[in-house]
């Protein structure tokens, strides 16, 4: 009896979960989709977005969460699988025990903590070096590809792991190196877990607001190099919303729904990828 | 190309697994070693092409020498020793990769690029263990979906991609099944014409059908080597007698 109650009780939970998940999509689209329609597709990706104006243009957003997310990326990649690899194939078993839950830890880290270090750190390091004001597509790519790491990492590692060892045997038999197993066999045989990794890390990048309103400079316009300052849509509706009525509500709204989209395509992506190998 | 071992030890941490291995296994000629499991039969097939240095705490002692070079001096060149002696394991190991890049895959990592050289040696290597005809329009396709018969055939074929001179074969049939085995069979006796084999195998009809000379051992001994012919029908010492008639393993 008892048993039961438990077990209903724990269904109960678990669905509300599920709901308050379809409840927050409902939420988000309907506040925002009218307004699309209001505007139209063309206006909603154009230019100009000036509130004040009725203007709802997000494509320099876009832009800017592009070029944040690609650099990001850029970053995280080759650090991420340089890691992953070597904590696979290269270092020993204590290395591996100790390095693995560490890089996972910071996944763990708040977002204003590296935005902190960001403002403390990069952005003054980049302002004097480089030149521009600091706050820039450089100093966020830098911060979310640390940000990524984790994710690239621990997946990328999982499905090397998962390569079976007497791939490896057989290479080496055939007087492989092992850096030739790693490159010509182990990356290629594990590849749809490193993609998925990628384009998990991909999601994170490009859904991250806390760290980027600190250090990319959110200025409004398109950027032109790595040293100008943009506004991500995320960094947008987090620092609008405050104050937003009326369509710029809606707008802001219609921001997250096509924020929305993006991250739950990249998401069943990664799904597709990683399930297609098993 | 001989192989020959003196005084061979091997030790995993204090596990004592070959004792004294002293044999020599001539050119052209198919040698089968026998025993029960954990009789270290598949240890010593894997110490010709060093295949143990990547288990952890492995000590090896004595000579292994193969064409009069110590395989354990430090100028041996591990590589190009892999290279020369080659493996075909148990359960075949075919790349996830296409059949054409399963066996591109050793000229490939001893630095052949030329598209038309790589062609030629895919051919030839697949003729050789007769899949040629059958796979030549399926090239591109993955190697995983080939039956494990093909996949080992594969395997084989990947190995004569690099050219080499012996081949070892662990257990190569104990994932098919009798016509797959029957097959295999017949690919290796063809191969002895122009590489020296040694396989594994506890199947000892299978040694019996195509091995020319056989080693029998137990526990870490090499108790009795001889031709086959002489292991199967009057071996000299009584546990190979018992071994061979059924008594154990």
């Amino acid at each position: 009896m008892k048993d039961k109650i438990a077990e209903k009780l724990l269904l109960f939970i678990a669905f509300s979960a599920i709901g308050s998940l379809l409840l927050i999509t409902f939420f988000i689209f309907q506040q925002g989709i009218p307004l699309i329609f209001k505007i139209g597709l063309g206006n909603f990706f154009s230019m100009h977005w000036s509130p004040t104006r009725g203007q709802f243009g997000i494509l320099s957003m876009i832009i800017g969460s592009l070029m944040v997310t690609v650099g990001a990326l850029i970053v995280g990649i080759p650090f991420g699988l340089a890691c992953a690899i070597y904590l696979a194939e290269f270092s020993s078993k204590m290395v591996q025990k100790t390095l693995k839950p560490i890089i996972e830890l910071l996944a763990g880290i708040p977002s204003v903590v590296y935005g902190f270090i960001g403002i403390v750190i990069l952005v003054p390091f980049i302002r004097i070096h480089f030149g521009g004001p600091g706050f820039s597509v450089l100093a966020s790519s830098i911060i979310l590809g640390i940000m990524i790491l984790p994710t690239i990492v621990s997946i990328s590692y999982d499905s090397l792991i998962a390569v079976p060892n007497t791939y490896r045997e057989g290479s080496y038999a055939l007087g492989a190196t092992k850096w030739q197993t790693v490159v010509k066999l182990l990356i290629p045989a594990a590849r749809s877990g490193i993609v998925a990794g990628i384009i998990l890390g991909m999601g994170r990048a490009i859904g991250e607001t806390m760290a980027v309103i600190m250090i990319a400079g959110n200025a409004l316009k398109i950027p032109h190099s790595m040293l100008d300052s943009v506004r991500t849509l995320t960094s947008t509706i987090a620092l609008e919303l405050g104050y937003a009525t009326g369509d710029h509500r809606a707008a802001l709204f219609a921001c997250g729904a096509f924020l929305f989209i993006i991250i739950i395509t990249l998401n069943i992506i990664a799904i597709r990828i990683t399930g297609r190998r098993e | 190309m001989i192989v020959k071992t003196a005084n061979l030890n091997l030790y995993y941490g204090s596990f004592h697994a070959l004792k004294d291995i002293d044999l020599s296994i001539k050119e052209n000629l198919i040698t089968g070693i026998i025993g029960p499991s954990g009789c270290g039969k598949s240890t010593l097939l894997r110490v010709f092409n060093r295949m143990n240095d990547l288990i952890r705490g492995v000590r090896v002692t004595g000579a292994v020498l193969i064409d009069r070079e110590d395989i354990h001096s430090p100028i041996c060149d591990l590589i190009l020793l892999r290279k020369t002696v080659g493996m075909v394991f148990q359960r075949p190991n075919a790349f996830p990769l296409s059949i054409f890049d399963n066996i591109a895959y050793g000229p490939r990592v001893w630095g052949i690029t030329d598209k038309k050289t790589l062609r030629d040696i895919v051919e030839r290597s697949l003729a050789a263990v007769d899949l040629f005809d059958v796979l030549k329009g399926r090239l591109k396709e993955s190697a995983l979906s080939l039956s494990a018969e093909k996949q080992q055939r594969l395997c084989i074929a990947r190995l004569l991609a690099v050219e080499p001179e012996i081949l070892l074969m662990d257990e190569p049939c104990s994932a098919l099944d009798p016509i797959a085995t029957g097959k295999i069979e017949e690919l290796m006796l063809e191969l002895k014409r122009k590489y020296t084999i040694i396989i594994v195998t506890h199947n000892m009809q299978q040694a019996a059908r195509i091995a020319d000379e056989v080693g029998f051992m137990l526990l870490g001994e090499l108790i009795e080597f001889d031709s086959a012919k002489k292991i199967f029908t009057n071996p000299s010492d009584k546990r190979t007698f018992d071994y061979i008639s059924g008594r154990f393993g």
